[in-house]
């Protein structure tokens, strides 16, 4: 294994499961035989706030949080979110954006605007950047909950990992009655 | 086996491990998981107390009869539990008994970041600090051990990165063979009146000299002999920093942040050339560095403020930094109270009424940010009722009126009943609202006695709060339902007027409550478009549910998100054209 760590920034909106994309993502790395180390704040954030989740993995890793311009991936859960942390992208990074917009507060207020055109903004600074639908893909896969285990398909095309470290993790995290939807969603997001 | 763990997971497993038979604690960010991961672990005996100084002494009783005790709480609760453990230190232990810190540097969920490795200092315990999960899970048990072996209790201290951060960690088997807890006098030791306690304080002293010593030798006192140039003494999440962004330097980890390892730090200082202390917040092994006479450079780099970050290290020993793409000034996302929240109308209604409006620590906090704008005061739990008592010792009589304290039902039972005592007994005229959502919500909804469960969800007796409340000596106690605005209205100003000590209590359930039969959501209204003149008054709620859309030259008009409303029915009362209700 070489030194080398990867480092995975998830980032949404209180709500849509980043944290338990979070969660699947590194059991498949340790499963994968990875150091890995995850780092995200609770508390305030559960109340609409945005959500940020670290995941890092290699041979050996030591801060948690991913030093400031070292991240090789984001995986972003909603618009707005995923532009506003494109500063802790390293540059040639890759972004994997969930086609979202959820409003905060200060915009439902009327107080502020939500940005326009962000999924362009995001394809001119990240030339290959990949914007997909989540909501649609889930509900073909059968519940628009599971949008956030289409993001994980999706990031696991980016990702050299064998497929069944995939499964197996989220075979463990995900709960039974809700599996079937959930591998359906996975096939769906890793076939964009 | 290997498993990924949270910092509070793995220390409920090392608490497991460890044989522990009693855990207690009150909830507090970042330290609330571990109990509730505890329970799991069927061995142990875990439930919340109301407040932190209850949690201990709930701890020192199992240590006393000879039972190992973990009680845990998030920084500011050592303040509360400040008194039994300062002499705790004196009269030490029977089993061994570890009170987990969990403390908040940048305050991601705090009120303020104070560094609690100085009560360790003060108090004279020993304190250990992991820097993952692993640590997390080890040194909770070799704090047991050492508290039995050193007959102290010891502190391990944690901070949200390490609570909450997730790494790999290789589980074990409990340890057999403790012996059965049991009744055993020992009153020159326990019982700490004067005679007693004198004949302690000098084995207090002892004690910290022997761990100083100790720790030369203690396996998680760690050096790491790299290049010499630089040398860094750390603990705790600082050590991953260090490591991450000085992968050359030579390292003295620290395990034991108190006492401190001197003849180590000493053979460390010789090695290498230039010397730092890199930690979060307070310079406290930077001090006791300096009080040794070694040269050390610590705060001059690094900052004493906020937690630190690999970014803030690279600056500090002047690293490269990648260049990094900006972006412009976005909407934030604040937190908000939930869409059908209880807390929402009353404070809507203190805000018509001008109150001015001493406050205290919860979701309800919440009511501070514009629109509701307020909240005047917050300073700790249960500090809304001493504030208001005080305030109105010094104000003219019409101005004494505006004074209202709110609390929530867990913090009212946590640090309020004594404040509202206090106004009572000394007669102030202030007026408080206790907001009774039947849990504790503001981290992540713990029960409490007053919400009728045990933390192990059996049930239990529910305390009355109008019956306490009345109990305490209040004469005017009035119950109100937030949901209602008129009413509210109405009893607020009410009860503001009147001269005397009031009690509102506003009975409603937290809209997260998952029990059955607790929250039952209504139907979502709607907004009828044809009736909506645009003028805002809905908006003053701040209400998740419902959203602005923009119009053709500036007007716009409310609309209702059916996947938020949960039919609380408050903004159908503050629209004046009717035009909200329930779906045709
Ligand atoms: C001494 C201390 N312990 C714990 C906390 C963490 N904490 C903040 S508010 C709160 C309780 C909130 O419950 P409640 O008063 O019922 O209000 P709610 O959030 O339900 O509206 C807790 C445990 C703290 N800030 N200070």
């Amino acid at each position: 294994m070489s030194d080398k760590i990867t480092n995975i920034l998830m980032v949404g909106v209180g709500g849509q499961g980043t944290l338990l994309a979070s969660e699947v993502l590194s059991e498949t790395l340790m499963q994968a035989g990875f150091d890995v180390k995850k780092s995200e704040i609770h508390g305030m954030s559960q109340r609409g706030g945005s959500v940020v989740s670290h995941v890092r993995f290699g041979k050996e890793v030591h801060s948690p949080i991913i030093p400031e311009g070292d991240a090789d991936i984001i995986l972003g859960f909603e618009l707005l979110e995923t532009y506003r942390y494109l500063p802790l992208l390293k540059k040639g990074g890759r972004v994997v954006a969930n086609d979202l917009r959820i409003n905060p507060s200060v915009v439902s207020t009327g107080g502020e605007k939500y940005p326009e055109g962000i999924a362009n903004k995001l394809r001119q600074l990240v030339p290959d950047c990949i914007i997909l639908d989540g909501l649609k893909l889930a509900t073909e896969a059968g519940n628009p909950k599971a949008a956030n285990t289409v993001l994980i398909g999706a990031l696991s095309k980016q990702l050299n990992v064998d497929e069944k470290y995939w499964l197996a993790a989220i075979g463990k995290m995900v709960p039974k009655k809700a599996l079937d939807v959930n591998l359906r969603a996975f096939q769906l997001g890793r076939s964009v | 086996m290997k498993e990924i763990l949270s910092g509070n997971e793995a220390i409920a497993r090392g608490a497991y491990e460890a044989g522990v038979r009693v855990a207690s604690a009150y909830p507090g960010t970042p330290s609330t998981e571990i109990l509730e991961n505890i329970i799991q672990y069927k061995e142990i005996d875990a439930s919340w107390a109301p407040n932190e100084k209850v949690a201990l002494e709930v701890g020192i009783g199992a240590s006393f009869g000879g039972g190992r005790a973990l009680v845990t709480m998030k920084h500011v609760g050592v303040n509360v539990a400040a008194d039994p453990l300062f002499t705790l230190s004196y009269t030490g232990v029977r089993g061994g008994l570890v009170l987990v810190t969990a403390d908040d540097p940048e305050m991601h969920s705090s009120q303020n970041e104070q560094d609690n490795r100085n009560y360790a200092k003060f108090a004279k315990v020993p304190m250990l600090e992991p820097a993952d999960s692993q640590e997390c899970k080890d040194f909770t048990r070799l704090a047991f051990e050492l508290s039995e072996q050193f007959d102290t209790p010891v502190m391990l201290r944690t901070t949200t990165r390490t609570s909450h951060g997730k790494s790999v960690v290789t589980l074990a088997e409990p340890v057999t063979g403790l012996p059965a807890p049991r009744l055993e006098r020992n009153a020159a030791k326990l019982v700490m009146l004067p005679a007693n306690a004198r004949r302690r304080h000098p084995f207090v002293e002892e004690r910290t000299i022997k761990m100083g010593e100790f720790g030369n030798d203690l396996a998680v006192n760690r050096l790491e002999l790299r290049d010499t140039t630089t040398g860094v003494i750390t603990a705790g999440i600082s050590y991953q920093y260090v490591r991450e962004v000085l992968p050359e330097a030579s390292v003295l980890k620290l395990g034991m942040v108190w006492p401190l390892p001197q003849k180590l730090i000493r053979e460390f200082a010789g090695k290498v050339q230039k010397l730092y202390v890199v930690e979060e917040l307070d310079p406290f092994i930077e001090e006791q560095v300096r009080a040794m006479g070694i040269a050390v450079i610590g705060k001059e780099i690094i900052p004493i403020c906020g937690e630190l970050t690999p970014g803030i290290l690279r600056r500090a020993f002047n690293r490269p930094e990648p260049a990094v793409t900006t972006v412009e000034k976005l909407p934030g996302r604040p937190p908000n109270m939930c869409a059908g929240c209880p807390h929402r109308g009353i404070f809507y209604t203190l805000n018509q009424l001008k109150a001015y409006v001493t406050g205290d620590i919860g979701c309800y906090t919440l009511g501070f940010f514009p629109p509701l704008n307020a909240m005047d005061t917050c300073v700790c739990m249960g500090a809304s009722i001493g504030n208001a008592t005080g305030i109105t010792k010094v104000l003219s009589a019409e101005e004494r009126q505006k004074v209202v304290a709110v609390i929530g039902d867990s913090t009212f039972l946590h640090s309020g009943i004594t404040g509202l005592l206090d106004m009572v007994y000394n007669k102030a005229p202030a007026t408080l609202i206790i907001l009774d959502n039947r849990i504790t919500a503001m981290t992540g909804r713990q029960e409490n006695p007053a919400s009728g469960f045990t933390l192990m969800g059996e049930e239990t007796f529910q305390v009355d709060l109008p019956q306490l409340v009345k109990t305490l000596g209040v004469r005017h106690v009035q119950i109100v339902d937030p949901y209602d605005l008129a009413e509210s209205k109405r009893i607020l100003q009410e009860e503001m007027a009147r001269p005397e000590p009031s009690v509102v209590i506003t009975q409603r359930p937290c809209v997260l409550i998952k029990r059955a039969g607790v929250f039952e959501s209504g139907e979502p209204l709607e907004v009828k478009i044809e009736l909506c003149s645009g003028c805002k008054a809905c908006m003053k709620l701040g209400c998740p549910a419902i959203v602005w859309q923009a119009g053709e030259g500036g007007k716009g008009k409310a609309t209702i998100d059916p996947l938020l409303c949960t039919g609380c029915n408050v903004c159908e009362q503050v629209c004046k054209l009717s035009a909200i209700g329930e779906k045709q």
